[in-house]
């Protein structure tokens, strides 16, 4: 029954699944950086920053990420020459434009979840901060965003998931990741439903226990107040 | 008990360490400070009482500029009260500040509540900050807990570690803010002897409290704040005693006989 997937061996089914997982640590903490500087940005005193930061997300976040990883590749590398420091390598190249792209679109989320955590931690926890002679951005970085982190593990969770399937976005711009190959598959067999099964079931396997890991550790960690 | 010096050796020296100048603040139409003239000499221990929403939180709060000032001028130690930036921080630094609801950090065990500050605004070294730190929390009467989270402590106890944690810093002055308001009234005495203990040793300290035994007691003058004024200022005996204004008796009044 599955004497098909015999077939393709660059990439294999694995293969294809190994780039997939690749994209999505690669965007994620590529994206948890980018989000947690946004947040940072949009709690500042500064209003310049604060006012970058709000645009940002309501921008981003509201584009499809399909446009935005077609830009990527249509806008950035063709118009602009942005090669990501392979302008040979086109497999690199690609890859590295949908990472940019994913961390771009996926960070506004990251930003969004962060505040919420931020807006959880009581006003009095920075002011004794702040009391003590912590600069902004000790205050941030030693009291609020610890704190803020750990009552967000939950929403992060969700991100990081949809992150996962959106990586599949990736093949617009020919990234040889699962939903390339599964495209591949449905083209050349006759086996629809299997392949469909095949890929959905490789998606649930990677998402899956990192949701039920970060539920566990959202737990853990909770503060206690 | 480890004996620990929390005051400054020169406390008997003398000269005015908080001074506020005709300080104004609005808090929308609320004029919730007037005019406020007070002058804070060093070693000297001030209670600041008055009824609900007269101003004497804010007050409290504008001396480390945790709330801004419309006008007027607030000087600490002949400084004036920096803007925001790394000046206002170095000045808060020298401000020990005691809120009513304690706001110890609440991801960090009581030991790593009272070294952080001085490990990352005093740059000590980890081991000396963890040192003076054991001994505050013993002096407080809190160092068999130093290794738990807060929200483990009873709130006598946090209130005492927040003290602790605002010590460390070696203070030049003390802000209490309703220290014992959020407590339960068995908890109450084991914070107010602390503070007894440091206004005897000769901790320069602004105390807001509805605690009118720890006024007679440890205050050196009584202020007294209606309606965004400073209405009477006295030494504790006389405030008691023998109130001037009808604004002071009435609340007198209301407060000490049931």
């Amino acid at each position: 029954m599955f004497d098909f997937l015999s077939n393709y061996d660059d990439p294999s089914l694995l293969g294809a699944f190994w780039v997939t997982v690749q994209l999505t640590v690669f965007s994620a903490v590529g994206s948890l950086i980018w989000g947690t500087l946004l947040a940072a940005m949009r709690v500042s005193p500064v209003p310049l920053m604060r006012g970058f930061g709000t645009a940002y997300v309501n921008i981003v976040r509201n584009i499809p990420l399909t446009v935005i990883i077609v830009f990527t590749s249509l806008g950035l590398a063709d118009i602009f020459g942005v090669t990501m420091g392979a302008p040979d390598n086109f497999e690199t190249k690609y890859f590295r434009l949908a990472v940019l792209g994913l961390v771009a679109y996926t960070a506004a989320f990251v930003c969004e979840a962060i505040r919420s955590g931020i807006n959880t931690v009581p006003v009095g926890q920075a002011e004794a901060a702040r009391a003590l002679g912590l600069s902004f951005s000790q205050v941030l970085r030693l009291v609020v965003l610890p704190q803020a982190f750990r009552s967000v593990i939950g929403p992060l969770a969700n991100v990081l998931i949809a992150l996962t399937k959106n990586t599949t976005v990736a093949a617009t711009i020919g990234v040889a990741e699962a939903a390339l190959l599964m495209k591949e598959m449905i083209e050349n067999e006759a086996q629809t439903l299997l392949i469909g099964a095949v890929f959905a079931f490789g998606f649930v396997v990677l998402t899956l226990p990192t949701g039920l890991f970060l539920n566990w550790l959202s737990k853990r960690l909770a503060v206690k107040r | 008990m480890t004996e620990v010096s929390v005051a400054k050796e020169d406390v008997a020296a003398t000269g005015d360490l908080v001074v506020l100048k005709s300080v104004n603040k609005h808090f929308g139409a609320l004029h919730v400070l007037q005019d406020i003239d007070l002058t804070i000499a060093r070693g000297e221990v001030v209670v600041v009482i008055g009824p609900s929403g007269s101003g004497k939180s804010t007050l409290c709060r504008t001396i480390n500029r945790l709330e801004t000032i419309d006008s007027g001028s607030i000087t600490i130690d002949g400084k004036p009260l920096p803007h925001e930036g790394k000046e206002l921080a170095r000045l808060r630094a020298d401000v020990g500040m005691v809120f009513q609801s304690f706001n110890l950090f609440a991801h960090k065990t009581v030991l790593e509540n009272v070294t952080l500050g001085q490990v990352k605004v005093r740059k000590k070294d980890k081991k000396a900050a963890e040192e003076r730190a054991r001994a505050l929390l013993d002096r407080v009467g809190v160092g068999a807990q130093a290794e738990k989270y807060p929200a483990q402590l009873s709130g006598g106890q946090q209130q005492r570690v927040a003290i602790a944690r605002a010590l460390a810093m070696e203070p030049k002055v003390m802000l209490f803010d309703e220290p014992t308001s959020a407590l339960d009234p068995e908890m109450i005495n084991e914070v107010l002897e602390v503070m007894q203990q440091l206004a005897r040793d000769g901790m320069t300290m602004i105390v807001v409290t509805h605690e009118m035994g720890f006024a007679r007691s440890a205050a050196n003058r009584v202020v007294f704040m209606a309606d965004g004024r400073i209405v009477e200022q006295a030494s504790p005996d006389q405030f008691f005693s023998n109130p001037r204004s009808d604004r002071a008796k009435d609340f007198l009044s209301k407060i000490l006989h049931h």
